[in-house]
C-alpha cells in the first residue's frame, strides 16, 4: 500500500501579499516584490518583525532569459532585508513558486526553521510576444519544441484531442473565458478587470468612431467567434483562450503551526500537498488529461484525508482555457469528459457549486509565471479568511480551498489544499 | 544493428538519414520512440535499435500563427502559419512532429485520426542544416 504522507509538524500561513499583476514599464522585479512584501507584512494580524524570518524560498522561472539576470534568491533576500540569511531559488517553469511554497513548508515541518518567507517573481513584458513564446517554449519537452510546438500550440493540440474524444467544441471553451472575465473586475489586482460584455461594447464604440460602422455582435460569443476581435494564436487557441504576458510578484509568511497564535488568531493551515512530474506528449497514455496533475491530486487528497467533494472552491491553472477544463476533471471535481457540460451549466461560476478561479484566473488576473503559484494560494488564503470582498465565494463557512499550479507542458504539477480550522 | 548510443543525438542523426528509429528493451521487450537508453519498465540498459515504418494516425494537432524565432527564420509567421502535431505510430508509441501537406488556414478540415506517413524535412537556414521529423497524409 502507498505510504500516507504527512508533515513532521503542522505549518500555517499567517500573512500573504501580492503586487498588482500587469505590464509595467516603470516597475521592475524588485519593485513588484517590494509591493508584495509590504502587503504581506501589513496582513499579519498581530504583526511580524522581519528579523524573525529564518530563510527565503523564491520561485522564478526564467529571468535569466526574460531579463538577462539570473540568481534572484539573494537579490530579493537583500531587497527585503533578510540577507545574509539563506535564500534559495526554485524553478518548475510556471509552477516555480508552488515549489518554493512546498520547500518552505518542508523546511518548517522538518523542525529546521520556524518562520519562512516564500514568494515568486517574474518580469516578462519587456520582451516581444515572439520572444516570450520562445522563452516559455524553453519549458516544453525537447521533442515538442523541435516539432515547432509553442505553449499555446501544446494546449491547442490537447484541445483537438479533447474535442475529438468527448465532442466538445470552441464554444465550450468560451464559457470558461467569459466566466473568468466576469470574476476579474471584482479583483483589484487583476490585469484585465473587464467583462467580455463591456470589452465588446467598448470595441464597438471605438470601431464606430473610427470606421463609421460597428460589427453586429449581439452576444459575447459573437464577439469571441469573430477573428477580427479574437484572432487565432495556435488553433483552436485564440487570443481570448490565452493568458496574457505579465509582470508581478507574490509572497507568503509560513510559520510552525504551534507558534501561529503569536501572529494571528486566524491562521490558515496546510492540509494537503501534492506534486507530480509529467513525461511529455510522446510518452503520455492519453492526450486529454495531465498525468502529473492526477498524481499531485492523489497525493494531496491522500495526505489530507479529503475528497474532491470537500474542496469548496479552487484556483486552477488556466494558462489556456482548455487547461482549466482538463484540470477540473483531473482534480476530480468533474468526471472525465463531463467538465465542459458542468461549465456550461454554470457550476464553476462564482455563485456555482464549485467556484473555479474566483481571482479571474491566469487568463484575467495575469500570469507572471514565477509568481503565479503563490498568487493562487494568496487567493485561497484570502477567500478562506472571508476577505475577498465582492468576489467572496457566497457559500458561507469556507473550510477547504485548493490551488492547482502547472509548469511546462504538464512537466511539473502541484495541488495544495489549505484549511481554515 | 549498429552500435550507436541510444540518445537524442543519435535519434536526430537517424532522422538526417531519413530513418525513424526507436529502442527495444532486450529484457522485457518494451519499445520506446524516441529511443531510451534505460528501460523505464524494468530498468535494464540492454537495448537494441528498432526501425519504425513511419506510418501512423494524427492524435492531436495545432496550427500555429505566433511562431518562435527558429520557425520565423524558416519563413513562418502570422500570415504563414504551420502545423505541429502528435502522431500515434502503427507500431504503438507517439512522436511529436511537423504536419505537412494540409492547409493550416483550414483547421476545420484536419481530422484527428487521419492516416499519415513520415516525411523528412531538410532545411537550410544560413549555414545551418537541420532535419525535422514530419508527417503528411497517406
Amino acid at each position: 500500500m502507498k505510504k500516507k504522507r504527512k508533515l513532521g509538524r503542522g505549518v500555517a500561513i499567517v500573512g500573504a501579499g501580492m503586487s498588482k499583476f500587469g505590464m509595467f514599464k516603470d516597475q521592475d522585479s524588485k519593485d513588484l516584490f517590494a509591493d508584495a512584501f509590504r502587503e504581506m507584512i501589513v496582513s499579519v494580524d498581530k504583526g511580524v518583525d522581519p528579523k524573525e524570518i529564518d530563510a527565503l524560498y523564491l520561485g522564478n522561472f526564467s529571468s535569466d532569459y526574460f531579463m538577462r539576470q539570473s540568481h534572484w534568491g539573494p537579490i530579493i533576500s537583500d531587497l527585503v532585508g533578510i540577507a545574509p540569511k539563506p535564500a534559495t531559488r526554485t524553478e518548475g517553469a510556471c509552477a516555480s513558486s508552488a515549489l518554493a511554497f512546498r520547500e518552505g513548508v518542508f523546511a518548517i515541518a522538518s523542525g529546521f526553521y520556524d518562520v519562512v518567507l516564500v514568494g515568486g517573481v517574474e518580469e516578462m513584458s519587456k520582451r516581444t510576444t515572439e520572444e516570450v513564446a520562445e522563452g516559455l517554449a524553453l519549458a516544453t519537452v525537447p521533442y515538442e519544441g523541435r516539432a515547432g510546438f509553442t505553449f499555446p500550440g501544446v494546449f491547442g493540440a490537447v484541445a483537438t484531442a479533447y474535442f475529438a474524444k468527448y465532442g466538445a467544441n470552441r464554444e465550450h471553451l468560451m464559457n470558461i473565458t467569459i466566466k473568468s472575465h466576469n470574476n476579474a473586475p471584482l479583483n483589484p489586482k487583476a490585469q484585465f478587470p473587464i467583462t467580455i460584455q463591456d470589452l465588446m461594447n467598448k470595441k464597438k464604440e471605438s470601431l464606430k468612431k473610427r470606421e463609421g460602422t460597428a460589427p453586429e455582435w449581439q452576444t459575447e460569443k459573437d464577439f469571441l467567434n469573430d477573428p477580427r476581435a479574437n484572432p487565432v494564436v495556435a488553433w483552436p487557441m485564440h487570443l481570448f483562450d490565452c493568458c496574457p504576458i505579465s509582470d508581478g510578484a507574490s509572497c507568503m509568511l509560513l510559520v510552525a503551526e504551534e507558534i501561529a497564535k503569536n501572529f494571528t488568531d486566524d491562521p490558515i493551515t496546510v492540509a494537503g500537498l501534492g506534486q507530480g512530474s509529467g513525461r511529455g506528449f510522446h510518452a503520455s497514455d492519453d492526450l486529454t488529461y495531465f498525468e502529473a496533475t492526477r498524481y499531485a491530486a492523489q497525493e494531496a487528497y491522500g495526505m489530507s484525508g479529503l475528497t474532491p467533494k470537500d474542496i469548496q472552491f479552487s484556483e486552477v491553472h488556466d494558462c489556456f482555457s482548455i487547461a482549466e477544463l482538463v484540470h477540473i476533471e483531473d482534480l476530480g471535481f468533474f468526471k472525465p469528459g463531463h467538465g465542459y457540460k458542468a461549465v456550461a451549466e454554470g457550476a464553476t461560476r462564482l455563485d456555482g457549486l464549485k467556484p473555479i478561479n474566483t481571482s479571474g484566473g491566469l487568463k484575467c488576473k495575469g500570469h507572471p509565471v514565477g509568481a503565479t503559484g503563490i498568487s493562487q494560494l494568496y487567493e485561497v488564503w484570502t477567500q478562506l479568511r472571508g476577505q475577498a470582498g465582492p468576489r467572496q465565494v457566497p457559500a458561507g463557512d469556507l473550510r477547504f480551498g485548493g490551488a492547482h499550479n502547472l509548469g511546462g507542458t504538464g512537466g511539473t504539477c502541484t495541488f495544495t489544499i489549505l484549511e481554515r480550522k | 544493428m549498429e552500435e550507436r548510443p541510444f540518445s537524442d543525438i543519435t535519434y536526430e542523426q537517424y532522422l538526417k538519414e531519413e530513418r525513424l528509429m526507436g529502442s527495444r528493451c532486450k529484457e522485457c521487450d518494451a519499445r520506446f520512440v524516441p529511443p531510451r537508453s534505460i528501460c523505464v519498465k524494468c530498468f535494464s540498459s540492454d537495448m537494441e535499435w528498432l526501425e519504425l515504418k513511419g506510418k501512423g494516425r494524427l492524435a492531436a494537432f495545432t496550427c500555429i500563427t505566433i511562431a518562435p524565432p527558429f520557425m520565423i527564420a524558416q519563413g513562418y509567421n502570422r500570415k504563414n502559419p504551420y502545423i505541429s502535431g502528435v502522431v500515434e505510430l502503427e507500431e504503438g508509441g507517439r512522436v511529436d512532429a511537423r504536419i505537412e501537406g494540409l492547409d493550416p488556414n483550414k483547421p476545420e478540415e484536419i481530422k484527428v485520426g487521419m492516416p499519415l506517413k513520415v516525411k523528412y524535412l531538410h532545411t537550410e537556414v544560413g549555414a545551418k542544416k537541420e532535419t525535422y521529423l514530419a508527417f503528411e497524409p497517406l
